[in-house]
This record gives structure tokens, C-alpha cells and sequence, in this order.
């Protein structure tokens, strides 16, 4: 009898997971969980496997994160928001070349009590100043990622020094985009955050965008391959298919099309 | 206090023309030392095939550690245990087998258990099923074959204990007190068992407390008190008529434990 | 925040609703989960019954390693696993990162400790009760270990429970060696990470419920059994 539970276990486990994923080519894509949490991935996706039968799979963590899993060659190709890493990516060798691909833009967020009087400014430097302050409480990602870069070199042009606030009113999370807003919605905070996350964010809490609209809270994304003579593993045939395709018309027009509540998220500038 | 020399190797009388079988299993200066006390005090002992050999003596005098000294699952401090004239090994012990004062069953059925035994012992097909078929009937549990062995009586399950350990075929049966904590009826059905084993050929060694079962199962007694072999004889000469103090005073019940003793004479 | 009845509400629904998407995380979790007890338990219980059962030189430092072991962080065991399986790693070439295989590696690693520990307990417990016996049966170290495991069985299958929750439970190691990748890799506790990372801290609860409501379903079958073995004193 005993023999009997131990086998019907065993066998409800391999049954209960449904049919294999028995698909012919795939490639890895090492991206932002931001970018994957936006949704864009599952509209966009679709259509380039419908075109070319190739099936993406992302892995969406922080930006350090991915870049770093792509320079050991665990991806094919590399997605994220930090320019000046992924230019680091491609003078290392790791990757071919770096494409601009598309962009949105940050907003700061911020409970609607806003007790540093920030609401609908266009300046985010003045907006920071401001906070710093009110010593109003700000929460940042903290983790290298390229939100947080361009946060640290807003804060910088503000002429604040946050590490020495660290702590206080300026609370360093060390996680991504998601865990960071939980908080801020739950600590009653300012965050930087970008505009697609934001949108499809689903804890909310009564924050709103406050500030919006400056050209310093341009956030580009880049596209780069990962060197196959650096990694021999990475499938270069099929991630350049990817990679031409998110540059062509046909990708950026996909790119274009996503929107969430009627807002265009994302928006598309390869080529210049 | 008994200083009497002890009498260690008191011949068993043969009848005429009778040449004495050599000892199948021979203790030669055992000693046992444990916790700082010494608790087997220089015991030569000797086993011959198809005899009965009761061990009695009151509680603590080491009949236990003797009984576990000769089936070489201690090694002694200092003397050695012979098995047909070789040092009691692996090999030896497969020729004996014990049962405890409390039944060890494993926790599967009855049958499993004999299965277990008769498989350690590399037995399998035809012969190993007519070794069970055997034990069952000789043990009367055949009802019960499937039955989980420990949710049996203890004296069912002693039985069980017993007829495992003849199904290995031994030479020689060690039992610790088997029938301590059983009511009379099951005491009867294991003694009845190992007279049946005796009857063809295998040798009894018994630890026994109880007057009776040593005068019933032995036909050698070995009074044990201190560590050491104090009265040995036939088993009816000792319980009748005790030479040394010790056995006297344990046989009239004055002697409990295995402590200095003063008596009165 | 919904209250607690209504998120239960909502657990209730995903349930009942038979989602796909959901079917197909709930199946991989327990595929990659069941298979890492598994294959912990080929490895574990021999090892934690030989553990448990003989003595050696070392077995004290072994029994303080095993049972320091149950304590490894999942996430430092996904990050062990990812070094191993990655394309810079030394397994890369076998390409098992992202994939099942690579969670169950990882979920492997971290439960075969708390077997082993908890079945060394578990045997050395039972054979204090049969070390004599088996001398005197003259039963073979390999066979001592079987009877034990056998003997046991009802208590280890406790352990296997033990390990299981341990697995099913964790996100640390199979977020880093899985990827949490769509259709792929996604299972109860990763999905519930993500839900929880775009906010959605309701559907993340719900999700929550039904992991447990899974945890309690196989505990409760375990029960029974382990109810009709101790009728039968095989406990």
C-alpha cells in the first residue's frame, strides 16, 4: 500500500505539469523586470514569434543583474536602461554593438499629502532640491540599476548629498522597481520611478505623478547582441533575427502599439 | 562473603562408553570490564552440542553480559571465545542465534520478519518458503502470518522471536530470560518450543530467574554471582543440594542482588 | 487592501476557474518540487540511515555538517547553482540553465540536506532498538541500512513532508537558476514574487492561499497514512 501513494505521487507530479514546451528555437533575452513588469514583453513578443517562429524567453531581473548574467554568455541578447553600462558591456567585448532602441520617461511619484509641495512642477532638479528640504521621505532602488543611475545623477545636478542621508529621510532599498514602489506606497514616499512601471503598477495606494515632463527624465533603452566569439554558446543567427526585427519598422511599430489604460508606454527611437 | 575457590570446570559424568563430544563453544578467561568496575571475573565455560545449559544467579551477576560475551556480540575485556577450536567470528556466530527478553520484530508482518531472517542468511526460493512453512506451523502463529508482528501479544510475539531464531538453523540458542515478562500459558509454549528444538540437536543455553524453567529446561546448571562461575553441575544436584553459599542463599530467595552479602550461616 | 475573506474569496475563484496559465505554474511547481524530493531522498535517506546506523571516524563533525546544511538559504544555493550552470560555469555546456532541470538541481541541493539530517535522527532512533538484534542475525551493513530505511518508512515519509515544504516554499534558488521566464519557468512562488513586484498584492495573497491550500492537501494525505500505520504498529 505504501509502495502504491509513493508511485501515485510521483506520477500526479509529472502529470500535473502538462505537456512539454517542445519548441525549436528560442533565445534568451536578459532584460529589466521594469521593462517585464510593464507588460510590453507579452505584446510584443507574440508577434515576432508569429513572424519568425522563434520563441523569446526573458529573464527579467535588475540591471546589474542582467547585464552581468550576459557577460558570463547566459543570454543571447541584452535589454536594458543604462547607456553607459551597456557601452561598458560592448568596450569589454562581451557584446557586438549597441543600438538605441526606444524610450519613455520617469516620473517622480509621490503621496497626495505631498508635503514638499512638488505637484506638477517641470523641473525634477528643483522638485529634488525641495524634498531634500522638507527632509520629505524618499525611497530609491539603491541597486546600480538604471533607474537608480539616473536618479543618483539628478540628485547630483541638485547638489544633495544622499549617501550622507542614507537612513533618514532617504531610504536605500536595494531591490527593483516593484519592491521599491511597495514601499514607497506603504512608507508614504517620493520615488523615481518610470512612467511604464508606473502605469500597470497595481498598489498604487493614492500616490500620484507629481512631477513629469523634464528632458532630463528621458530613460533609453538599449539593444545589444552578445558577442558569439566571447561566447561561443549564444545563439548569434537567432538573436540578430531578434535584434534586427526590434530595430525594423514592423518591432518599432509593435513597440508603438502597446498601451495600458490608452497611454502609449513605450516609445520608439532606433536610428537616431 | 564468597571466597571459595570457584569449581569452573566441573566435568558433565558420562555414561559408560561414552566418549566426551568435544565442546562445540569454549570461553577461555573471560573478563569484562565497564565504568570503571569489572563485571566478568575470569569464567571459563564450555558448550557442548545438544546440551542444556541453565545460567542462573541473582540480578546484576553478570548471566546477561555472559550470554552476550559467548554469541560474540561484546568482545570481552581479556580471554577469548572459541568456535569449534577458532576465535569466535562472523562466520561462527551464523551457527547460533539468540532470543531477548523482549521480542525485536521489525515493524512489518509476521512472515516478513521470518522472511527477513531466513534472507540474511541467503536463503531464498523453495528452501527459504519451506523454512517459513516450518516455522509457522512450529510456532502455531500460522493465522496471523500477515498480521503486523508488533501489534501480536507478547507472548505470540516471543514465539515468533523464538521460531525465528531456529529457522536460521543454529547449533547453538541463546535465550535471555525469554519467558520474564509472559503469562504462564505463552512461558509453556516457548518452553515446549525450545524442548522441541533441543530434541534435534541444538544446543540450549538459558538465563533464567525462575527455579522451576532452570530445573524444567536445564540438564547444567552455572550459578554466576560476581562476575564469576561460583557452583557448577547437573541442574537437579545444584538446585537440590547447593554446595556454595551464594546459590544456597539465592535459593532461598535471600539473595536478591549481586551485592556483598552477610549471612548468617 | 481587500479584506482577508475577500482575498480568500479570490483564491477560491482562481480555483475554481481552472485557469490555464495558473494550471500550468501550479504542475511545474509540483513537477520540479516532487522530482527534488525525490531524487533527495534516493541520496539522503541511504546516506542519513548510514549516518544515523554506523559508526565512524568524523561522525560527529558529519552529523554538525548535515544538520548546519538544513540551514542553507535558498537564495545562496540558487546563486551556487547558477555559478555551476552557467555558460561560464563548469556545467554550462549541458544548457540547463533556465530550464526545470536547473530549478530541480537547485531544489535538489537544498532539500537532500534536511533528509539527510532528519533521517539520521529518525534511524538512529530505531536502531537502538535493533543493533543487537542484527548482530545477533548476523545482518550485513547494507542490509541494516534497507531494513532501517523500510522499517522507518513512516517516519522518513515525514521527513520527505518536511523537505517538500522546504521546496515548494522557497523562491530564492529557483528565481536565479529558473529566470521566472513565461511558460518556462514559472512557478507558484515565483509568480507570486512578480505579482507582488507589479503590486498586485492581492492576486499575489490569493496565489499565496492555493500554495497553501496544496501544502495542506499533501500534508493531509500523509496524515491518513501515517493514521492507518500506527494502527498497524508500523509507526
Amino acid at each position: 500500500m505504501f509502495r502504491r501513494i509513493v508511485l501515485a505521487l510521483a506520477a500526479a507530479g509529472f502529470i500535473a505539469s502538462g505537456p512539454a514546451a517542445a519548441v525549436d528555437k528560442f533565445i534568451v533575452v536578459q532584460s529589466t523586470t521594469s521593462t517585464q513588469n510593464s507588460g510590453l514583453y507579452d505584446h510584443i513578443l507574440p508577434l515576432f514569434r508569429e513572424k519568425t517562429g522563434i520563441e523569446v524567453r526573458v529573464v527579467a531581473v535588475g540591471t546589474g543583474q542582467a547585464i552581468g548574467n550576459a557577460a558570463n554568455g547566459d543570454g543571447d541578447v541584452l535589454l536594458v536602461h543604462s547607456k553607459s553600462a551597456e557601452e561598458k558591456f560592448v568596450a569589454e567585448g562581451h557584446g557586438i554593438a549597441r543600438f538605441d532602441v526606444m524610450y519613455n520617461d520617469f516620473v517622480v511619484v509621490g503621496p497626495a499629502a505631498d508635503p514638499a509641495r512638488v505637484a506638477g512642477s517641470k523641473d525634477v532638479v528643483a522638485a529634488l532640491t525641495g524634498i531634500a528640504r522638507a527632509k520629505a521621505l524618499f525611497v530609491s532602488r539603491g541597486d546600480d540599476s538604471g533607474t537608480h543611475k539616473t536618479e543618483l545623477a539628478l540628485w547630483a545636478e541638485a547638489g544633495v548629498d544622499v549617501a550622507a542621508a542614507s537612513g533618514g529621510w532617504y531610504r536605500e532599498t536595494g531591490s527593483g522597481m516593484g519592491a521599491t514602489l511597495n514601499m514607497g506606497a506603504g512608507m508614504g514616499a517620493y520615488v523615481l520611478v518610470d512612467r511604464a512601471t508606473w502605469t500597470s503598477f497595481g498598489n498604487k495606494s493614492g500616490h500620484r505623478v507629481l512631477v513629469e515632463g523634464d528632458p532630463r527624465l528621458l530613460n533609453q533603452y538599449g539593444i545589444v547582441l552578445v558577442n558569439p566569439e566571447k561566447h561561443p554558446n549564444v545563439l548569434a543567427g537567432l538573436g540578430r533575427q531578434f535584434v534586427d526585427w526590434m530595430l525594423s519598422e514592423e518591432g518599432q511599430a509593435a513597440i508603438a502599439s502597446y498601451r495600458v489604460d490608452g497611454r502609449q508606454l513605450f516609445f520608439p527611437n532606433a536610428g537616431g | 562473603m564468597f571466597d571459595a575457590a570457584p569449581d569452573t570446570t566441573a566435568p558433565t559424568p558420562l555414561l559408560p562408553g561414552e566418549s566426551p563430544p568435544s565442546a562445540l563453544l569454549r570461553a577461555r578467561g573471560l573478563r569484562f570490564d565497564a565504568g570503571g568496575k569489572r563485571l566478568i571475573d575470569g569464567i571459563d565455560i564450555d558448550i557442548r552440542p545438544g546440551t542444556r545449559t541453565a545460567i542462573v544467579g541473582a540480578n546484576g551477576a553478570g548471566k546477561s553480559l555472559l550470554l552476550r560475551l559467548l554469541h560474540g556480540l561484546i568482545r570481552p575485556t581479556a580471554g577469548e571465545v572459541l568456535w569449534e577450536g577458532r576465535p569466535l567470528d562472523r562466520e561462527g556466530r551464523r551457527n547460533q542465534a539468540m532470543v531477548f527478553q523482549r521480542p525485536v520484530l521489525l515493524r512489518r508482518s509476521v512472515l516478513g520478519n521470518l522472511r527477513f531472517a531466513l534472507a540474511v542468511r541467503g536463503l531464498a526460493g523453495p528452501e527459504r518458503k519451506a523454512r517459513e512453512a516450518e516455522a509457522m506451523e512450529r510456532s502455531r502463529l500460522g493465522d496471523l502470518a500477515n498480521r503486523p508482528a508488533r501489534v501480536l501479544s507478547g507472548g505470540e510475539q516471543q514465539r515468533l522471536a523464538v521460531v525465528r531464531a531456529l529457522a536460521c538453523a543454529p547449533r547453538v540458542l541463546f535465550l535471555d530470560e525469554p519467558t520474564a515478562s509472559l503469562d504462564p500459558g505463552s512461558t509453556h509454549a516457548i518452553e515446549r518450543l525450545v524442548a522441541e528444538a533441543h530434541e534435534s540437536g541444538v544446543a540450549i543455553v538459558l538465563v533464567t530467574h525462575d527455579i522451576g524453567q532452570a530445573r524444567r529446561l536445564g540438564d547444567d546448571l552455572v550459578f554466576l554471582h560476581g562476575g564469576r562461575v561460583v557452583e557448577t553441575g547437573r541442574a537437579a544436584d545444584v538446585l537440590d543440594a547447593p554446595r556454595s553459599e551464594a546459590a544456597r542463599a539465592w535459593l532461598q530467595g535471600r539473595l536478591y542482588l549481586d551485592a556483598p552479602c552477610r549471612l548468617d550461616a | 487592501m481587500e479584506s482577508f475573506w475577500e482575498i480568500l474569496g479570490e483564491a477560491f475563484g482562481l480555483i475554481l476557474a481552472w485557469d490555464s496559465d495558473l494550471i500550468e505554474i501550479i504542475g511545474l511547481s509540483l513537477r520540479v518540487t516532487l522530482t527534488a524530493v525525490a531524487i533527495s531522498c534516493v541520496i539522503g535517506l541511504p546516506l542519513g540511515a548510514a549516518v544515523g546506523a554506523f559508526r565512524f571516524p568524523g561522525r560527529a563533525a558529519a552529523i554538525v555538517v548535515l544538520n548546519a546544511l538544513m540551514g542553507l538559504p535558498p537564495v545562496v544555493v540558487g546563486l551556487i547553482a547558477y555559478l555551476m550552470l552557467s555558460a561560464a560555469g563548469p556545467l554550462g555546456p549541458l544548457g540547463l540553465l533556465y530550464t526545470p532541470a536547473a530549478m530541480i538541481i537547485a531544489q535538489t541541493i537544498l532539500v537532500t540536506p534536511i533528509v539527510a539530517a532528519l533521517s539520521r535522527q529518525v534511524v538512529e532512533d530505531y536502531y537502538r532498538e535493533y543493533a543487537e538484534q542484527f548482530d545477533s542475525l548476523g545482518v550485513g551493513p547494507l542490509d541494516r541500512v534497507a531494513a532501517l530505511l523500510w522499517d522507518a518508512r513512516y517516519s522518513l515519509l515525514t521527513v520527505a513532508l518536511a523537505g517538500f515544504g522546504r521546496a515548494v516554499a522557497e523562491v530564492g534558488a529557483v528565481i536565479i537558476v529558473g529566470g521566472n521566464i513565461n511558460h518556462v519557468t514559472r512557478v507558484m512562488t515565483t509568480t507570486i514574487a512578480l505579482e507582488t513586484s507589479k503590486g498586485n498584492l492581492e492576486l499575489a495573497l490569493a496565489l499565496g492561499v492555493v500554495l497553501l491550500a496544496i501544502a495542506v492537501a499533501v500534508n493531509g494525505a500523509a496524515m491518513t497514512l501515517r493514521a492507518s500505520a500506527v494502527r498497524m504498529a508500523y509507526v
